[in-house]
């Protein structure tokens, strides 16, 4: 149930993201979100695309450097509060976040959050224990 | 030993050729070039008055400049019909060097490049890829003829075209490599990320003889371990033969100097003045035995120093360091002295941080401003913003802390920094630009 997420180290230059999405779209690798973290030199796009093993394949034949990392992805509902009490749920439990961010598409009347966290398996554990539903890869390709 | 009477000559026999040799020399420029004619002449320096290797002290300065000013023969000291080649540095005109060969220079050249292979465990059962540029840089056909009067295999690949560099490593059974110690990198870091199961271990590949710029003892440890290979430095400039000046034996501590063709003195680059053995400073050429284009107290720019030891290896030929750095290419950031091979040997230092980088250096208002272009690579990256700055930061502290200044360093993608198959550009000095 870990998706996997690709992310691609960019130049904060113009063009650089567009030459990165140039090579998904040319090798028909789907987006389903994305988002960038930055500092004013430079910043990390991640991303949760359809194929991430070509995806770094060929991101890397095009000179970028890549990596695939381990997230979790969340359904929690879209009510005020959701994300405080999961957070919470997350320091009781010891759980420590590296980053997050929201996926675009919502399921039905829930949205889905995407987490990494220190420890990945720890986390499973205590999220479905604490009845959260962990969303797998299959359905957010949505095949 | 290639050459055991020379390389193994009591120090007190081989002054006596030099003393010789120097005669001769001065003597052939003097009469055959104008331009040594003029030096000596408004120095007042007669080459029939000198006796002994102190007396070289009397005798100009020949200047990169010089060498320029005369382009593109002016230094030739022999009729174009003795002369069987010729070789130029890159530059356009009246920035570009050039050098003639006469047969016999070609035979010293290729003796003394032979001696350089020996020393690195060469012998004429190897097969030597010489993976430098042919053509006027006199990196590819100094090897070249060099392994063929050694009596080796040589597989004139010349430089570029990776793939095909590894595929004849493995098919021909490559025992040597020559190239320039970044593009043995590059070799490196190619087949690791395009070809997986390329293992450089399984390959012959036993020596690599690495040259044309300048290169760290950090360097020659990862080549060394990414290809499993000893590396030998080689060292030479186009101006006084080309490489095989000096090289490195099994020791690796220290190049020995082919002395019974080249006489070097190390100088104070401010006064000119000459400094003891053991000193560092600006190293300095004379030739002994080249007729075509003889030089007389060449400035290299280059700072070493020079020693003595008694080498393990047998050879009894005077040392020189490791070049750390060129006079030419020391900048002075707010009043420090840096090299950029200091800075590359912290890059380095740094785990997982390939030389890949350069310097760039401004005038921000009255303050020098030099930020460190770092490419980012496989082994550093992560997906984690703070990681990445944390690795800035290192670098950073280290600079600070090794050469004294504050730099500004910026994490570049792969494509940034120019690569090319020869000299990378290190440096970028805008301060001089306006
Ligand atoms: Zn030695």
């Amino acid at each position: 149930m870990n998706l996997t997420q690709l992310s691609i180290f960019l130049e904060n230059k113009p063009g650089r993201l567009q030459n990165a999405l140039k090579v998904l779209a040319d090798n028909n690798i789907n987006i389903l979100t994305l988002t960038i973290a930055e500092v004013s030199d430079f910043g990390v796009a991640r991303l949760i695309v359809n194929d991430p093993e070509k995806a770094v394949k060929e991101l890397r034949s095009s000179n970028f450097i890549c990596s695939k990392t381990d997230v979790l992805a969340i359904e929690l509902e879209d009510v005020p509060g959701s994300l405080l009490k999961a957070l919470e749920t997350f320091s009781k439990n010891s759980l420590n976040i590296e980053y997050m961010y929201a996926f675009t598409e919502k399921r039905g009347d829930r949205a889905v959050m995407i987490f990494k966290f220190e420890d990945i398996e720890q986390a499973k554990k205590a999220l479905l224990k604490e009845g959260y539903n962990v969303v797998k890869r299959i359905d957010l390709a949505g095949e | 030993m290639f050459n055991k009477e020379y390389e193994s000559m009591h120090p007190s026999k081989i002054k006596a050729i030099q003393t010789e040799r120097l005669k001769w020399t001065l003597k052939h420029a003097y009469n055959n070039v104008p331009h040594y004619k003029k030096a000596f002449d408004k120095a007042g320096f007669n080459p029939d008055r000198f006796s002994s290797l102190d007396d070289l002290k009397y005798v100009p300065f020949l200047m990169k400049q010089d060498m320029r000013d005369n382009y593109p023969f002016g230094l030739f000291a022999v009729p174009m019909e003795k002369v069987v080649r010729v070789h130029s540095s890159s530059g356009t005109t009246g920035n570009a060097t050039v050098v003639g060969y006469t047969k016999s220079d070609i035979e010293v050249w290729a003796e003394v490049v032979a001696r350089v292979l020996v020393a690195a465990g060469g012998t004429e059962k190897d097969i030597i890829q010489v993976a430098y540029g042919y053509g006027l840089f006199t990196g590819g056909l100094g090897l070249h003829y060099g392994a063929e009067k050694l009596g080796a295999t040589v597989v004139p690949i010349s430089g570029g075209n990776t793939e095909r560099q590894l595929m004849l490593i493995k098919d021909f059974g490559t025992t040597i490599l020559a190239c320039t110690p970044s593009y043995a990198v590059n070799m490196a870091d190619y087949a690791e990320k395009n070809k997986p199961d390329y293992d450089f271990k399984s390959t012959r590949l036993k020596a690599g003889i690495f040259g044309a710029e300048p290169s760290t003892e950090n360097m020659r440890k990862m080549i060394e371990t990414k290809i499993g290979i000893d590396a030998y430095d080689i060292y030479g400039l186009s101006e006084v033969i080309g490489p095989g000046v000096s090289c490195e034996c099994s020791e690796k501590n220290g190049l020995h100097i082919f002395e019974d063709h080249f006489y070097v003195e190390v100088i104070d680059p401010e006064t000119g003045e000459v400094l003891p053995e053991g000193e560092q400073g600006e190293i300095v050429y004379t030739s002994l035995t080249k007729e075509a284009c003889p030089v007389i107290r060449y400035r290299s720019r280059d700072i070493t120093r020079i020693y003595r030891d008694s080498c393990k290896c047998g050879r009894t030929l005077v040392k020189m360091e490791k070049v750390t750095g060129r006079s030419d290419d020391m900048l002075i950031i707010r009043g420090v002295n840096v090299f950029p091979m200091q800075i590359e040997s912290i890059l380095m230092g740094i785990e997982g941080t390939e030389p890949h980088y350069q310097i760039i250096v401004d005038r921000k208002g009255a303050l020098d401003d030099v930020e460190i272009m770092v490419e980012v690579n496989e082994k550093v990256f992560s997906d984690k913003l703070g990681v990445l700055t944390a690795l800035e930061d290192r670098i950073k502290d280290r600079i600070r802390s090794a050469l004294g200044i504050s730099v500004r360093v910026k994490l570049v993608e792969p494509s940034t920094i120019q690569r090319s198959d020869g000299k990378a550009k290190r440096v970028i000095d805008k301060r001089t630009l306006t």
